[in-house]
């Protein structure tokens, strides 16, 4: 389908959706700490002071709230903004504006005024960083009615759902990972657009499902390597949004394989995992044929120390054991 | 004023443990022996040392990511500290924080965290179970310029100032706030004068001068003893090392932009150069004198890197303890 793509690594996509959506459309705008500075984005806004300017890019005073509520209500006032926070953990600071202003608006406003707007938040992991530099939040703002949360695997669909989430007219949580920022892809050089809500089969298989996102995709799909060699098929289905699940994807595999393994990047209680659980308990009880599993971080906040690090992020070895458990 | 020898020779011990242990973490830093990201206090010792000193062991601390200086100032153990930073099991966080999560209850460390300006509301708190306890002690927030960004600030003045709390808003004013200099993240580069609105009494003073640092803090824990109310000081001051490590530019993102004529001009202004040339001066203390303090300092180090090194990690098995009490 497209006829220019070449090698491109994660960060380096997403720099070429912000790029080229600015490009596009004057409204865009970009804004957040450190967008000067790779030690906090890393490449991913390479030349894009450069080229747009200090009015269309800019870097923040500290001032996670503020700001957020700015991209927020300047969403709100015809723009289309950008707002990146370069580790999810800082994000706490802005709930008000992303949950009672953005996420609520539109409904509370009786379908009056939306609000374009991209929280765009890296989570920033590993490394002895501990509780406050480690976390992953997909789940709560997965929680909240209003927002799209979308949280792509490869360098491909970071750029396909960045545009998405740019010119959709609500607001987006785009979350990534810096664990994938070295990550490499096929990346076509045009602007294209992944459907929001549409998982992909990544693998196909009749062993059992597993769903995964983000970084654990990662693993999961070393995982799913791993078990080929040693004769297992597995289904493997990437979700790239959260929020809202692509559910008949989900359903329609479990319904051939009967088994179902998810892996998420945070904590057990409350997480997309259990959701996902619960949705697949509901409507194909009658076709499972083994407990589902899930494999997510124990309910047990960052900690600092390698020792405890090795244990508490879960790998493709935990994957592999956990769907064993079922087989 | 006037002060003892052992008092201004503590000063300048004091000054002299938090830089030798400092610069004691850059070699490990380097090598990888250490992984946790650690954001070094050479430079600032004089503010740590200066208000410590004007501090007694019931009162309480917090602070931020840089906070190694106010830690040892307040009376933290120095091997418990470096055990931390190498994510060790006998470190003062049991190796669960690492360098930005310290702790010392018994010594009024309440808490240190790299949330930017997050302890600070916390300071307000403690401040204000001191006033409902009727209790005799003040509390220190230490937060630095890029903190001057976070509402909570000024939310904490104004309730500090309304309730008139025994709380000290200590900003460390070093000029950069990670990769944005000072003049990018505020229109004035004069912090004090933020407290004026909140009608808070506030000083402006030169934090690589230890004694200067010290008859302020002085004078703020009398006026807040004396159930008079908050005080904000702004500490002019510098680092001499990365944001982040030894130096910004070794660790791969080449992100130290300060203009080196400008780190050359604060080199001059070492706190420890500064009170070393005071001292002798002043003929308070001998050259050999000083010397033999600075052979017991870096004996101390030496031991406390030793105890980190040789202290065992945390056990897999124990990864969910602690979550709750
Ligand atoms: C809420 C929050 N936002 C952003 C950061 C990232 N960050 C770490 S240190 C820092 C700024 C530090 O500047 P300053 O407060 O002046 O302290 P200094 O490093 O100069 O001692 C920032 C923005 C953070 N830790 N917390
Ligand atoms: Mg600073």
């Amino acid at each position: 389908m497209y006829s220019n793509s070449r090698k491109l690594n994660f960060g380096l996509a997403i720099n070429e959706a912000i790029r080229q959506m600015m490009e596009a459309d004057d409204t865009v705008f970009l804004m957040g700490q450190g967008v000067k500075s790779p030690w906090y984005v890393g490449n991913t806004c390479n030349g894009l002071i450069q080229q747009f300017g200090e009015e269309r890019v800019i870097d923040t005073p500290v001032s996670e709230n503020a700001i957020t509520g700015a991209a927020v209500g300047a969403s709100i006032a015809g723009m289309k903004a950008i707002v990146v926070h370069p580790r999810v953990d800082f994000v706490l600071y802005a709930f008000d504006p992303i949950i009672n202003q953005a996420a609520n608006w539109h409904y509370m406003n009786g379908g009056k005024s939306s609000v374009p707007v991209v929280f765009w938040l890296i989570v920033n992991r590993g490394g002895e960083q501990a509780a406050q530099h480690s976390q992953a939040l997909h789940s709560m703002f997965a929680h909240v009615p209003g927002l799209k949360v979308v949280a792509p695997s490869t360098p491909y669909d970071a750029k396909g759902l960045l545009v998405s989430s740019i010119m959709d007219e609500n607001p987006v949580v785009f979350i990534d990972d810096r664990w994938l920022y070295n990550s490499q892809d096929e990346v076509p050089q045009e602007m294209y657009q992944i459907p929001i809500g549409k998982g992909i089969i990544r693998n196909e298989g009749t062993a059992l499902t597993l769903v995964s996102f983000s970084y654990m995709a990662i693993e999961s799909q070393k995982a799913v390597d791993d078990l080929k060699q040693q004769g297992i098929d597995v289904e493997f289905i990437d979700l790239r949004t959260i929020k809202p699940l692509d559910t008949e994807l989900i359903f329609n595999s479990v319904k051939k394989t009967g088994k179902l393994v998810i892996a998420d990047g945070s904590w057990k209680t409350g997480s997309v995992a259990g959701e996902i659980s619960a949705l697949v308990a509901e409507h194909c009880f009658q076709y499972l044929k083994a407990p589902i599993k899930r494999v997510c971080l124990p309910d047990v906040p960052a900690p600092a120390s390698s020792s405890l690090e090795s244990v508490y992020y879960k790998t493709k070895d935990d994957i592999i054991k956990t769907i064993k458990e079922i087989l | 004023m006037t002060y003892s020898k052992d008092f201004l020779e503590n000063l300048y011990r004091m000054m002299l443990r938090i830089r030798i242990c400092e610069e004691s973490l850059v070699d490990p830093i380097l090598k990888r022996e250490i992984h946790c990201p650690v954001h070094l206090y050479s430079g600032q010792e004089a503010v740590a040392t200066g208000v410590g000193a004007a501090l007694e062991q019931k009162d309480y601390i917090f602070g931020n990511h840089r906070s190694h200086g106010h830690y040892l100032a307040k009376g933290g153990d120095m091997p418990a500290m470096i055990a931390e930073i190498y994510g060790k099991e006998n470190g003062c966080s049991r190796g669960r924080g690492g360098s930005m999560h310290l702790i010392s209850p018994e010594n009024g460390v309440l808490g240190i965290v790299p949330i930017v300006s997050g302890t600070i509301s916390l300071a307000l708190g403690a401040a204000l179970s001191i006033k409902i306890k009727k209790e005799d002690k003040v509390t220190v927030s230490f937060f630095g310029d890029g903190a001057t960004g976070e509402g909570v600030l000024y939310e904490s003045l104004n309730f500090a100032a309304l309730k008139k709390l025994p709380i000290i808003f200590a900003c460390e004013n070093n000029l950069y706030s990670t990769h944005l200099p000072i003049n990018e993240i505020r229109t004035n580069r004069t912090i004090f004068n933020i407290a004026n609105p909140f009608e808070i009494e506030t000083y402006r003073v030169d934090g690589n001068d230890v004694l200067k640092v010290y008859e302020t803090a002085k004078k703020a824990v009398e006026h807040c003893r004396n159930g008079m109310g908050p005080v904000f000081i702004e500490f002019l001051t510098y680092r001499f090392r990365g944001h982040v490590g030894p130096d910004d530019n070794v660790q791969g993102s080449h992100t130290d932009i300060r203009p080196k004529d400008e780190i050359e001009s604060w080199l001059k202004r070492d706190p420890l150069i500064l009170f070393k040339s005071y001292l002798m001066e002043n003929n308070i203390s001998t050259e050999d004198k000083l010397t033999l303090i600075e052979q017991s300092v870096e004996t101390e180090v030496n031991a406390a890197n030793d105890f980190a090194r040789n202290s065992p990690k945390p056990l897999k098995e124990d990864l969910c303890e602690y979550v709750f009490k």
